[in-house]
């Protein structure tokens, strides 16, 4: 079954003057269709402005579609009687670890929702632990969240969705805010989680080199899904990627630079080791 | 500058104060104030100055950490004392030029002073020794009963928390919207109070914009984690009453019994009465 399915989602964000009437209406989402089953790990790509983060707000019933149905776990986000359920199915992480962090102390705060769902007392506390352990972040539990870096911080707030034990994690730009060292050792938490926990994972994001080790890749431009595919099907498409405006990771760029130049290598290298692999089998 | 404003100043050691449910060191506080305001001789005084010294000892918050706390109402405390003391109508003791110092102005003085000053210091007693969070726990559950009156207990603990939380986060803010301001050649620190104050104009408004961005960033992160509102809420950390808890309630309560029945105390007062009357007639 899949575990988020958007139906010809379409939103529109629409500005009203003072007596309400509409005057301008932006088209934030033009029929999107996006299906993610359960395990997978699926990369959402797309530059600024492109619909990326308002398909997010709509996998948590934050905003809801103008048209067309968004599915979590089998259920319609616009069902009100199902509102807190789509909430604790597909957990959500936002940008800025700072305005999402609630707690205090770094265990109060991976405990606050478990707490709102009324989990026991002595489960809260082994959520807690198994949470933060599994974004390695155990050892920090009794810290304050202010004297964390951003990267420990965001692993933090991953934590904090995994205690509510959802069946999908929605990342919206988990590592636009962060350094360089904090970018990976949120994209190495996250890929963990995928590969040893099978948590269903949506990272959307508009560095290419995080969704490298993704199972399939949707690049959104202007609200609408442009491309969809393996990350090998995608980054081989170099002339597209860049009209989007995206980075296309060094690796992948090199191989198709020497490739317009000659050399025989295959389409949509995507890491480094690869690269130098094939350029050996060349000679 | 501004990192030296400390709301609720907590002084973290271990002691058995430190470790008591924060409903009990909130609730000493306040019997503690009332008996303070029942007392008509001096012995009483005595005994809640006892008890105040002995939950300070056992707290073990350096006496001078406590003092601080009364630096900031010097100039209310002189400003009774001095009143009373000119004030009182009565037999006078002293009197020069205009001024007449009555003998009942020096015992308004004496009681006010010593009413306030552990007023304050006991009050302090219990930020110093309690985590902002527990003080919020323990006003949210201690405070319960008020939900009869429709009042949101657990949403206003929640916002005294998350308050506390971000007061930090908003300091720093400060901080660096004051920089920015002074690289782009802002003066906060020459001209009258009035420029001071316009000064800061340019750094309030970005304050505000940014923390009304935050609050609307954490409420969606907060909807998103489910929460709704303070009912149907589990603790993580819930307030249990331990054996130490009865203890200490045992403690308060024959203090505050022992100590009002001897301030209150006939044979007392009377005591003091003809103490004072044989010093004036002689």
């Amino acid at each position: 079954m899949d575990i988020v399915k958007a139906e010809n989602l379409v939103f529109e964000y629409i500005r009203r003057d003072e007596e309400g009437n509409p005057t301008d209406v932006t088209t934030a989402l033009d029929h999107v269709n996006i299906d993610v089953r359960q395990g997978e790990f699926i990369g959402i790509l797309g530059h600024n402005g492109s619909g990326k983060s308002t398909f997010a707000k709509h996998l948590n019933a934050i905003l809801y579609p103008t048209e067309g149905t968004v599915y979590v776990g089998g259920m319609n986000t616009m069902d009100d009687d199902k509102l807190w359920d789509v909430r604790s199915c597909a957990g959500m992480v936002f940008q800025n670890p700072d305005n999402q962090i609630i707690g205090q102390v770094v265990e109060e705060d991976v405990g606050f929702g478990p707490e709102n769902l009324g989990v026991p007392t002595k489960e809260i506390w082994e959520r807690v632990e198994e949470s933060l352990r599994a974004v390695g972040m155990l050892e920090y539990r009794k810290k304050s969240p202010n004297k964390l870096s951003g990267g420990q911080k965001q692993r933090v707030s991953i934590a904090g969705v995994l205690a509510m034990h959802p069946k999908c994690i929605v990342l919206d730009e988990p590592t636009a805010m962060l350094d360089p060292s904090g970018r990976k050792e949120v994209v190495r938490a996250i890929r963990g989680l995928n590969d040893v926990e099978k948590m269903t994972v949506i990272l959307i994001t508009h560095y290419m080199d995080e969704v490298v080790h993704a199972d399939r890749i949707f690049v959104m431009d202007k609200g609408k899904v442009v491309m969809q595919g393996t990350p090998r099907e995608i980054f081989a498409d170099v002339p597209t990627l860049e009209k989007l405006r995206l980075d296309v990771p060094g690796p992948t760029r090199i191989a198709w630079e020497l490739k317009k130049k000659g050399l025989p290598l295959p389409d949509g290298i995507l890491t480094a080791e690869e690269l130098v692999k094939e350029i050996k089998k060349c000679r | 500058m501004i990192r030296d404003i400390t709301i609720g100043q907590y002084y973290q050691t271990d002691s058995p104060i430190h470790r008591l449910d924060p409903r009990v060191k909130l609730l000493g506080t306040l019997l503690f104030i009332i008996t303070l305001f029942l007392y008509k001789n001096p012995a009483g005084y005595a005994a809640g100055a006892v008890f105040l010294l002995a939950v300070i000892k056992l707290s073990r918050v350096p006496l001078r950490f406590i003092t601080k706390g009364l630096k900031g109402i010097l100039i209310v405390l002189l400003l009774t004392v001095i009143i009373n003391l000119f004030l009182t109508p009565g037999t006078a003791l002293i009197s020069f030029w205009k001024f007449t110092i009555t003998y009942e102005g020096v015992g308004v003085a004496l009681t006010m002073l010593f009413r306030l000053t552990m007023l304050i210091m006991g009050s302090s007693i219990v930020t110093l020794t309690t985590t902002p969070n527990n003080l919020t726990d323990g006003l949210e559950k201690g405070l319960r009963f008020l939900k009869i009156f429709r009042v949101p207990v657990g949403d206003v603990a929640m916002m005294m928390s998350i308050a506390l939380r971000f007061i930090p986060i908003l300091m720093e803010e400060t901080d660096r919207i004051m920089k920015a301001q002074l690289a782009r050649g802002a003066d906060f620190e020459s001209g009258n109070i009035v420029k001071k104050a316009k000064a800061l104009v340019p750094v309030l408004v970005p304050l505000f914009v940014s923390a009304f961005r935050r609050a609307g960033d954490l409420a969606m992160a907060m909807e998103a984690r489910c929460y709704r509102g303070g009912d149907g809420r589990t603790k993580m950390k819930p307030l249990i009453y331990k054996k130490r808890d009865a203890i200490a309630y045992i403690i308060l309560f024959s203090f505050v019994i022992f100590s009002v029945w001897i301030g209150r105390w006939q044979v007392i007062n009377d005591f003091f009465n003809s103490l004072y009357l044989r010093y004036i007639i002689k």
